[in-house]
């Protein structure tokens, strides 16, 4: 009952290594994106809020559908990338980190901006005022303190692109062993006669997988938490 | 020196102030919402004046017409904010050694152990702030901005967000700051005891402007500031020399105005110290013969040097005792029934318990801003 075949052996891992690529890529562009959100004061600032949070809003399918018009093999991105620096999104596992990145990004951006918005500014002038310039306070403030933003922000993120189906389904498609993730599997199990047994097996993953990040997330937040003295 | 001239909007608030200081602690004093706290802001870097100069030792940080802005990264103006600012993902000591990593190696003092010890402040190294009391915070916060080697040190009412007990506990403290690391200080404060214990320079603003800088005898002696600074404390501040100890009594007996002046114990003090008294208007009495059959135990002779304006029923008066000031405060009635005007001799009468830990001062320094010799402890 619980030896998983090649196949979903092969879904469960490339779930996790979609989602991990997806997490860890979108952090830096996130952070960068919270701190302009939080603290940025320029035009077309309203503009920026959309796009980031578009995809919350949107159908997946959608979403799906427009990487699949950009990031194409034909699309003006995809085709730019794939010239320029050889990397191809459709229809190969990047595809599905791409996608699950974008899905993830408006939590991820949320829970960030929301932590930059709680910082005490004037920690950050005191920093200043020892003579430290912005970029040492960044990093030895600013990061520091939205460290608890981060680690929920990474979490939610892992956790959206553990459960992401519409759009990538729709850009990359359903290849066995390729982007095949944990829900496609499922859902194409559910479609063929006799394949119960296999999505109980893989849906029993996916919420281990999913719970084991959420418990994660809160041990390191508890951590961080009692560290800066913050927690209840 | 600090020379500073600045011209800036807030809002609907308008701050043009300018001041120049020798003073090793230029106390900027007036009440709240007077700009005080704004001015600092700037010297420091934090806000971006519309128009200013600011020069410390003839280093220029600031000068809007040539276009000179050093940022605050680089002006070496140290920082005590009122509620300290500790960083809370850092230990004591790393808050500690912060600005002095930022230091460059030659410029560093060398003083991590004194200013710890000057401070008192080594037994918490290894705590996290937010364990520590407001007054610990607030040594912390001094000894951080110490260690990164500044040039000038500003204070934003460091003590404002204290109890009494803790205000008590930190001002010997900052009373030893300038004398032991030379640094010189920018105090700004609302509170007459502080001021009067703390500064050599004291600049008075209101509404955003400069009204008086002066030492701090003169200012805390002038009748017409009064009514920027603060009614209720307001009084002289003056030099004595610690003549004896009144074991018995538990009293100590103070020379001052050319006459003695009993006040409660001081601890710790030998005779010969230099002391400022801050006697305040309120605390003193006047009586146009030598007062008999009195409990008040100081009685010193005087005359009146000026009479200042009407308050609703209370007039400020300022007599020279020996060359000295001492403030009054009376009703106009007793003004008129003694007959008080200009060169009259009076006694004026101070009752002892009118002094307590606020307005006896340890300071090595005299309130007309030279150095004294004194011995510490």
């Amino acid at each position: 009952m619980f030896t998983l075949t090649p196949e979903e052996q092969a879904a469960v891992e490339l779930s996790i290594r979609v989602s991990l690529w997806a997490t860890v890529t979108s952090l830096p562009p996130g952070l960068v994106v919270a701190m302009l959100l939080s603290r940025g004061k320029f035009w077309g600032k309203s503009i920026l809020n959309g796009i980031v949070f578009l995809p919350l809003v949107l159908p997946p399918v959608v979403t799906g559908y427009i990487l699949l018009l950009l990031f194409g093999r034909r699309g003006p991105l995809g085709a730019f990338l794939a010239d320029n620096f050889g990397i191809v999104f459709a229809f190969r596992w990047t595809g599905a980190a791409l996608a699950c990145a974008v899905m993830g990004f408006p939590l991820l951006v949320r829970a960030l901006q929301l932590s930059i918005d709680a910082i005490d500014r004037g920690l950050e002038d005191a920093a200043g005022t020892l003579g430290a310039n912005s970029v040492w306070i960044f990093v030895t403030v600013t990061l520091p303190l939205i460290l608890p933003g981060i680690i929920a922000g990474t979490i939610l993120s892992f956790a959206r692109a553990m459960g992401e189906f519409g759009a990538t389904i729709t850009f990359v498609s359903n290849i066995p062993g390729e982007t095949q993730t944990l829900p496609s599997a499922i859902y194409t199990f559910t479609q063929v006669p006799g394949g119960d047994v296999a999505a109980f097996r893989l849906t029993a993953i996916a919420i281990v997988v999913s719970m084991s990040a959420l418990l994660t997330s809160e041990a390191i937040g508890y951590l961080v938490g009692r560290r800066l003295g913050v927690e209840g | 020196m600090i020379q500073v001239d600045v011209q800036h909007r807030l809002g609907s608030f308008d701050l043009k102030a300018q001041f120049v200081s020798e003073g090793r602690v230029t106390a900027l004093f007036g009440r709240s919402g007077s700009g005080k706290t704004s001015l600092v802001n700037i010297i420091g870097g934090l806000i971006r004046p519309d128009h200013a100069y600011i020069s410390l030792d003839g280093d220029v940080i600031v000068d809007t017409k040539h276009k000179v802005f050093v940022p605050k990264h680089r002006r070496r103006v140290g920082y005590v904010f009122q509620e300290g600012r500790l960083f809370p993902h850092l230990t004591v000591r790393q808050n500690l050694l912060y600005g002095w990593w930022f230091t460059p190696a030659a410029k560093r003092l060398g003083q991590f152990p004194q200013i710890i010890e000057l401070l008192g402040i080594g037994h918490l190294l290894d705590r996290h702030p937010r364990s520590l009391s407001g007054g610990e915070k607030q040594r912390v916060a001094i000894g951080r901005a110490l260690l990164a080697t500044p040039r000038l040190l500003l204070m934003d009412e460091p003590l404002a967000s204290l109890d009494e007990a803790r205000k008590a506990e930190i001002l010997p403290y900052l009373e030893r700051l300038y004398d032991e690391t030379k640094v010189p200080i920018v105090y700004v404060s609302h509170s007459v005891p502080e001021v009067a214990r703390l500064a050599s320079t004291i600049v008075v603003m209101t509404d955003g402007r400069v009204v008086a800088t002066g030492p701090t005898a003169d200012i805390m002696a002038r009748l017409d500031l009064i009514p920027f600074t603060n009614l209720v404390e307001a009084g002289a501040v003056l030099e004595a020399e610690i003549l004896e100890h009144d074991e018995k009594f538990g009293l100590t007996v103070l020379r001052l105005c050319g006459g003695r002046l009993w006040v409660p114990r001081l601890n710790g003090q030998i005779p010969g110290t230099k002391v400022r008294v801050h006697i305040r208007a309120r605390d003193v009495m006047i009586s146009t013969r030598r007062p008999e059959g009195l409990s008040a135990l100081n009685v010193l002779r005087g005359v009146v040097a000026e009479l200042g304006p009407q308050c609703g029923p209370i007039l400020d008066v300022r007599l020279d005792c020996g060359g000295q000031a001492i403030l009054a405060r009376l009703t106009r009635r007793s003004v008129e029934t003694l007959g008080l005007s200009q060169g009259k001799p009076v006694y004026a009468v101070i009752k002892t318990v009118g002094f307590d830990r606020q307005t006896l001062g340890s300071a090595f320094r005299q309130a007309n801003g030279a150095d004294t010799t004194a011995i510490p402890i």
